[in-house]
């Protein structure tokens, strides 16, 4: 909301400076956005007469003028704007004026002709987008007098962003008692006396949808000029309120509106046919609207029709055939009353948004619209002229929503808001801010709010008005009392805290990316799913809801790549969204991808990429948290984004819960990766010790190492054979660790060696070379029986 | 015995100029050692009468032990030299760099959130979590949004069907915990949030941190008092300036908008602040009546207040970033400066 602080003081005094006002409503709710000067700097410029207006002797489309600018003497001035004519009040920038942008006004010569100034056009002065001509004061301005003064430019705009419950303040009457209340100032009335009519003629109104619109008011006007110009103070009013003048027919309406915040339309009366009907819309009707579209109408909207059909679409904006133009010579003017509920969602559901509509939803006072509709036809008749019907105020009393008393405890507000207000405080501010009170001796009081505040329903409302005015800043402020109590913690569940600091020590850096992603690049890396699409997404590439954490991370490995980062490594915890047959599960997950060298450039170690095993290790180290790196069984298994051999699904208790691998060298190659990328993905809440960690008790007589060669069809994975010598190893056995895996020369064909270190211990007792030579015997003689495997010889 | 005298002091001479531990074992053979001189003359020592035999046996035993302890003192002194050989030709160029995997980081986000948990933690919040894509339902309606409310045109609200849309602040989880009857309630809710709005200071996807406390006789002074200390403990700056100013929330009423003394410029107004001095940064109020309704708690006998607070504002004005969009770049570059 624009208001203009010079309009604003003409309905109260408020004494203060617009910083000081603007902190003060700020304080009150009613945000200050900005301030702003209504013209741009300029000076020297005052009221000239021009008195004679001569052909130039070398130029057609120049004049020259003689201008009296209260100074004594005629000024000579040359001027081209196409309007200019004797007799007329035009701002005149003298020599040695400034105009915006640091335009100097020299004396010059035009075509020969010397000019002593300039005449200047309302865009000249910053007043204006565009103009087509001089800008034209009043005749009764003083030449001479300072055309700022003038126009009152000294004005500011303060920019008030409005809540949506503060409906009451879309005007500047509204905004003007909020002040009045906030600064305790009275309040300067604007003095309404009833247009009364010269004419008899009314027009037919009937309400069909009086639960949406139980008032309407309309009046005749008939004999209007349109050509009249719309007078320079109304079109500045306006124009600092940010409307644009579109007639005077218009501007009247928008000039009331921003007034006293009653939106209003004109109809030209000879396009009316039989009489207005508020009704809904019917099923198939359509509506040219004002701004040229075409609508097609449901039975949710109301529409202002008459016995043609659809005329506005009632609240929200006017039709194409039924407004006012130049051309309109009778007039209807329509002050309605619509109930918030009929106007809420049905501009949006249009795409529109109008300053009518925005009020209605939020909530117009239904005491306005005769008073309104008096204002605007004493305006119309002193700018267009015209005879005035009377006033013909429909009124369906069932719509309205008669005032209600809101019960108001004051030790309720005591116990909301932890601060003791004097009743009598409360009271001045309750009525400070038009409210009616009751009973206001005992402990419930029964409060009254103005027709004009929507907002004030409840209890809490009240409470909230009494807070605001009072001033938050003089509420105390106190911490609240604590129940020390303490929580348990689950143990088993890997914190999130732990898996992010883990990686963060491996050398991972976290990211962040959008949960929508490309719906190209997820149906590349997770071919098999349908993702969530969005109805209206930002952009295509931000339609799909992830199924998995990967586009994200390779898009963030792209960005670096591109900015010659070659050396990647990221993480990211966060939700994926798979739709299932059981429904939506949005599933915390925890992806990796890493590329580039697995070390930073560093002297002393042969740099090398990373590779699969790398990324397996700091998969282990997630998994070990949870003391899961032993039970997780990595399946080879063929992901579609995935490398078919060097990619695995990592299974705990047969349940899949990640996968694992390189990109697919097709996948890698579409998103124009330049080497290799490893993945993994894991789902976060299976992160979880099955078990309470116990503690075993751990031998102090000395270990035994011993190191098995076995030689091993290649086909067999190395998993198969370490369970295979866990299974048979006794329990003297505490570890087997894989130290080497060679293939190539001095092997029989298609045989791989593994070489495999043994850890024997004994709780109670040293084991002998004898007791171990058994055990080996037995687990080699075991490992030949069953998996046919050999020790290497 | 003249001649005893004699081989005593070129021994010592000899000892004394022995530079390696080779040499001087080759001395101590040459004198001490089997075919030894002195020990030579030790045995000829039968060959005399038994009166000299006892003092030149003595004179004898005596240059023995005074050339065993000139061999030890210059055998230690060898060693010792030789031991500093070997350190020295050992020594590394300390102001290399280390090697190996250099760490990582967290996100400026996480890091800010886990900061927001630690404190509030201090209060006895703790942290619940929601799902993102929401209902209509928890998202608006049991926040005392009903559809065509006009706040509902301050949330532009992606959406999947008429019912189901993505998050657009993390006030569903308020509903969710409410509703889950467990009373009192102290908790936070971080999360991501979105809103179909993308510009210089809009992402699309952004966090929130949700607050809500309910129990009896909590109040508006509670709220002010818990905030308070929370912003000042976030900035680690004991007198910072707060302002509430009233505001507009469906879900509260009382509702506020928390401003702080701007952090840049302390107030004096900067661009940061827009010259006004003040920095918004949450939104808070009493849970409102129609919310508790929603979820079956008795509005007479508790009172609660919720507050929430946009993350990516918080790390801006506490890491001095000056774009949103750099967040979501994920530039190594950027995530390499928080950790």
């Amino acid at each position: 909301m624009k208001i203009s602080n010079e309009w604003l003081q003409s309905w109260v005094d408020h004494g203060l400076t617009p910083e000081a006002l603007g902190h003060r409503l700020t304080m009150a709710g009613l945000e200050l956005d900005a301030i702003t000067p209504v013209a741009a700097e300029f000076s020297g410029v005052v009221v000239g007469r021009v008195q004679r207006v001569q052909a130039h002797p070398d130029a057609d489309k120049l004049r020259v003028c003689e201008v009296d600018d209260g100074s004594g003497t005629l000024q000579q001035v040359v001027c081209g704007a196409p309007n200019v004519h004797e007799g007329m009040y035009a701002p005149l920038a003298r020599v040695g004026a400034v105009l915006p942008d640091n335009f100097q006004i020299k004396k010059a010569k035009l075509r020969g002709v010397e000019s002593f100034g300039m005449l200047c056009s309302a865009k000249e002065l910053g007043l204006a987008e565009s103009s087509d001509g001089l800008l034209g004061l009043p005749h009764d301005s003083p030449p001479g007098m300072d055309v700022r003064t003038l126009l009152g430019l000294d004005d500011v705009v303060l920019e008030i962003d409005l809540t949506p419950n503060r409906a009451d303040c879309l005007s500047i009457s509204g905004v003007a008692r909020e002040v009045a209340t906030l600064v305790e100032r009275p309040l300067i009335p604007l003095a309404i006396t009833p247009v009364p009519p010269t004419i008899t003629e009314t027009f037919p109104i009937t309400l069909e949808a009086p639960q949406d619109c139980p008032r309407y008011a309309g009046r005749v006007i008939r004999g209007v000029n349109p050509q009249a110009p719309t007078p320079l103070w109304m079109r500045e009013r306006l124009r600092r309120c940010g409307i644009r003048s579109l007639g005077p027919l218009v501007d009247v309406t928008n000039y009331v509106m921003l007034e006293l915040g009653q939106p209003m339309h004109a109809f030209d009366l000879a396009h009316l046919h039989e009489g207005i009907v508020v009704r809904r819309a019917r099923v198939g009707e359509r509506l040219q609207l004002l701004a040229g579209q075409e609508i097609e109408l449901s039975e949710a909207d109301l529409l202002i029709a008459d016995g043609r059909g659809p005329l506005a679409l009632a609240g929200i904006m006017g039709g194409d055939m039924s407004g006012v133009d130049e051309t309109t010579r009778d007039v209807f003017l329509e002050s309605a009353h619509f109930s918030p509920q009929a106007i809420a969602g049905r501009a949006r559901s249009h795409g529109l948004h109008t300053d009518a509509s925005h009020r209605f939803e939020r909530g117009v006072d239904p005491q306005l619209p005769v008073q309104a509709l008096e204002r605007a036809t004493a305006l119309l008749l002193e700018i267009v002229g015209g005879q005035a019907g009377p006033v013909h105020d429909v009124i369906a009393p069932q719509g309205i929503a008669q005032p209600a008393a809101i019960a108001l405890r004051p030790a309720r507000v005591e116990q909301l808001l932890g601060a003791q207000i004097p009743s009598a405080q409360m009271q001045r501010l309750l009525q400070a801010l038009g409210c009616r009170l009751e009973s206001a001796q005992t402990a419930t009081w029964q409060v009254w709010p103005p027709s004009f505040r929507f907002d004030l329903a409840i209890e809490e409302d009240l409470i909230e008005e009494v807070a605001r005015v009072y001033g938050y800043d003089q509420l105390p402020r106190q911490m609240p009392p604590l129940q020390a109590s303490i929580r348990a913690q689950d143990e088993r569940q890997v914190s999130i805290h732990a898996i992010r600091r883990s990686l963060s020590a491996r050398g991972y850096r976290e990211a962040i990316t959008y949960s929508f992603v490309d719906p190209a690049i997820e149906a590349l890396l997770a071919p098999e799913q349908s993702p969530l699409s969005l109805v209206n997404p930002i952009s295509s590439e931000m339609a799909a809801m992830r199924t998995t954490l990967w586009p994200g991370l390779i898009k963030a490995a792209q960005y670096n790549l591109n900015r010659q980062q070659e050396r990647i490594r990221l993480f990211e915890t966060g939700l994926s969204f798979v739709p299932t047959p059981q429904g939506l599960q949005q599933q915390a997950q925890l992806a990796v991808l890493v590329c580039g060298p697995v070390l930073p450039e560093q002297w002393g170690s042969a740099a090398r990429p990373v590779d699969f095993f790398d990324l397996k290790g700091d998969l282990q180290a997630v998994l070990a948290l949870a003391g899961l790196e032993q039970r997780v069984v990595y399946q080879a298994q063929t992901h579609p984004a995935l490398h078919p051999g060097q990619s695995a699904r990592l299974l705990l208790d047969e349940q899949p819960i990640g996968c694992l691998g390189a990109l697919h060298p097709q996948v890698q190659a579409q998103l124009d990766l330049p080497g290799a990328v490893y993945v993994f993905e894991i789902a976060l809440d299976r992160l979880r010790r099955s078990t309470q960690v116990r503690y075993q008790e751990q031998s102090r007589f000395p270990l035994i190492r011993r190191d098995l060669a076995l030689l091993v069809d290649q086909t067999l994975s190395a998993d198969t054979v370490i369970n295979a010598v866990r299974t048979f190893a006794p329990k003297e056995v505490k570890d087997i660790v894989l130290f080497d895996v060679y293939t190539g020369k001095g092997l029989p064909d298609a045989c791989k060696s593994l070489a495999l270190g043994l850890i024997l211990q004994d709780l109670s007792r040293t084991l002998t070379d004898t007791e171990v030579d058994a055990i080996m015997a037995q687990i080699t003689q075991q490992l030949a029986q069953h998996l046919g495997i050999r020790l290497r010889g | 015995m003249q001649d005893l005298n004699d081989v005593i002091a070129t021994a010592l001479d000899e000892i004394k100029a022995c530079q390696s531990l080779k040499a001087l074992d080759s001395l101590r053979v040459q004198y001490l050692g089997k075919k030894g001189i002195i020990t030579e003359q030790l045995k000829s020592l039968g060959q005399l009468p038994p009166e000299q035999r006892r003092s030149d046996g003595q004179r004898i035993n005596q240059a023995k032990q005074t050339l065993t302890e000139a061999l030890e003192q210059r055998h230690q002194r060898l060693a010792e030299q030789a031991h500093q050989q070997t350190l020295a030709a050992d020594t590394l160029d300390v102001t290399l760099p280390g090697r190996g995997q250099e760490s990582g980081g967290l996100h400026p986000l996480t890091l800010t959130i886990e900061r927001i948990e630690h404190l509030l933690a201090q209060a006895g919040f703790s942290v619940v979590e929601g799902p993102e894509v929401e209902d209509d339902y928890h998202n608006f309606e049991a926040l005392n949004i009903p559809a065509h409310h006009p706040a509902r045109a301050m949330h532009d609200t992606f959406y999947f069907d008429a019912s189901t849309l993505l998050r657009t602040h993390t006030s569903p989880v308020q509903v969710r915990v409410m509703e889950s009857g467990q009373l009192p309630i102290r908790v936070i809710a971080p999360g991501r949030v979105y809103r179909c709005d993308s510009d210089m200071t809009h992402s699309p996807m952004f966090h929130q941190v949700e607050g809500l406390l309910v129990d009896e006789g909590i109040t508006f002074a509670h709220l002010r008092g818990v905030l308070d200390q929370f912003l000042q403990a976030f900035f680690e700056q004991a007198d910072l300036q707060t302002r509430f100013r009233p505001s507009y929330f469906p879900f509260t009423e009382p509702s506020a908008e928390v401003d702080i003394q701007c952090v840049q410029c302390f107030g004096q107004g900067c661009r940061v602040c827009k010259h006004t001095g003040w920095l918004e940064v949450m939104g808070c109020g009493m849970v409102h009546p129609n919310v508790f309704a929603h979820v079956g708690i008795d509005a007479q006998r508790y009172s609660g207040f919720a507050f929430g607070l946009g993350v990516e504002r918080m790390a801006m004005l506490r890491y001095g970033v000056n774009d949103l969009r750099l967040f979501f770049d994920n530039d190594i570059r950027f995530l390499r400066q928080f950790a």
